[in-house]
């Protein structure tokens, strides 16, 4: 079955969503995705939508539902590169995304990622764990 | 003239071509003063006059719809089309074609009979069909190019600005109906994927009136850019329409507002970091 990779970036998560996103590989991008934050304790998840042209409501919702999940694990989630078409048919079918942040492009996107957790988020696991300890 | 020949209007028209085609290239002509070159009018006319015969020989002489004239529609269709978008009235489109009985009527002067006129009414007949059937092509041709225009203006009327690194701006004049929105909404989108810019101005010192459709249409605006990760800013408003906004009940909720354009401006470059020093401070 087709999966959306997830890679990591220090403290961050990045999914960079290539294929068409049925709805099987959606609910399975959600499994894995929180089940890697657990894993790797990041702090900061990025989603590339860059690749995506259309996009329905079950998408968008999916979209709500990793960014809420994501923030109860202690993750903040960042939605970046949105086609403007796509922008418009999420705002027509009322799904705003509230609670979710965008940027532009990855870059910027990490930049808020690091801007929220202090500093240095691509640099995080030592500075991190440290207070921890 | 031989009375043999003029048992109906085609003969008529082929026996006195010279005098019928001199006439009528005179009458359009004097109609058009000017506006085209008398070797293309007269060349169009020839072509007009030559169809026109071809037709009537080929069966029907009184039915212009039939496919015999085939020919001929196209070819005053495709006059009037050229006549509409040179911008022609439509009494100078038609006339074209109309002078032709003048035409006729004036060799007949100078030496008809009873024959002859009766086939001038059949021609006059035959004329005014194709007259209106001009007409008719001119009015449709008319049409396409106004939603031509139309479209041109939607788009003309839609500049996305650059204002500075990062910041956008969007002019809006005029009413904001459904599809004029989803064109700007497009544009300014695209303008914003485009630069790479964060923030966007909406500036709405020339929209005319504000209720509640266009206060709609501005928040999915500016919803829809926060998507792409950027920030809008409104500007613009009037007190009137600031007014009107809040007896409408209208909430922009946390879109920030501004009242000109410079405060908004200031805003985004703060927003982006940026602050703006008076120079003559540093001497």
């Amino acid at each position: 079955m087709e999966r959306v990779p997830i890679l990591r970036i220090g403290d961050v998560l990045l999914v960079s969503i290539q294929i068409d996103l049925q709805d099987h590989i959606a609910l399975q991008l959600q499994d894995d995705l929180s089940q890697r934050i657990v894993d790797t304790g990041a702090k900061g998840v990025l989603i590339d939508i860059s690749a995506l042209e259309i996009v329905d409501s079950f998408v968008g919702r999916m979209i709500s539902t990793t960014a809420a999940v994501s923030r109860v694990l202690d993750a903040e989630t960042v939605v970046v590169g949105m086609q403007p078409a796509v922008a418009i048919t999420l705002v027509e079918l009322g799904l705003t995304l509230q609670g979710v942040r965008t940027a532009l492009d990855v870059d910027r996107g990490l930049a808020l990622l690091a801007q929220r957790t202090g500093g240095a988020a691509t640099l995080l696991a030592q500075d991190d764990d440290q207070p921890g300890d | 003239m031989a009375e043999g020949t003029t048992n109906g209007w085609p003969e008529l028209l082929r026996d006195h071509r010279d005098a019928v085609l001199a006439r009528w290239t005179e009458a359009v002509q004097s109609t058009l003063a000017g506006r085209m070159t008398a070797s293309e009018s007269s060349h169009d006319i020839q072509e007009v006059y030559d169809a026109l015969l071809a037709g009537a020989s080929g069966g029907d002489q009184r039915d212009v719809r039939a496919t015999s004239f085939d020919g001929l529609r196209a070819l005053l269709a495709d006059l009037a089309r050229a006549r509409a978008r040179q911008g022609f009235s439509p009494t100078e489109t038609a006339v074209s074609v109309f002078a032709l009985k003048d035409a006729v009527l004036g060799v007949l002067e100078a030496g008809g009979d009873a024959a002859d006129y009766r086939a001038f009414a059949d021609l006059s007949r035959v004329v005014d069909d194709l007259g209106l059937y001009m007409l008719e092509t001119y009015a449709a041709a008319r049409d396409t190019v106004i939603a031509e225009q139309a479209e041109t203006l939607l788009e003309l009327s839609t500049p996305v600005v650059k204002l500075w690194d990062g910041i956008v701006a969007l002019p809006l004049v005029g009413t904001l109906d459904s599809a004029r929105t989803q064109v700007v909404m497009e544009a300014l989108l695209q303008a914003l994927v485009d630069t790479g810019s964060e923030h966007a101005i909406i500036d709405i010192t020339g929209v005319a009136a504000v209720d509640t459709q266009v206060a709609q249409h501005l928040l999915k605006t500016v919803q829809a850019a926060r998507l792409l990760g950027a920030e809008c800013i409104i500007s613009g408003i009037r007190p009137q329409i600031a007014q009107t906004v809040v007896a409408l009940g209208i909430e922009f909720g946390d879109i920030q507002t501004k009242a000109n354009l410079s405060d908004a401006m200031l805003l985004a470059m703060r927003r982006s970091g940026l602050d703006v020093v008076s120079g003559r401070g540093r001497g």
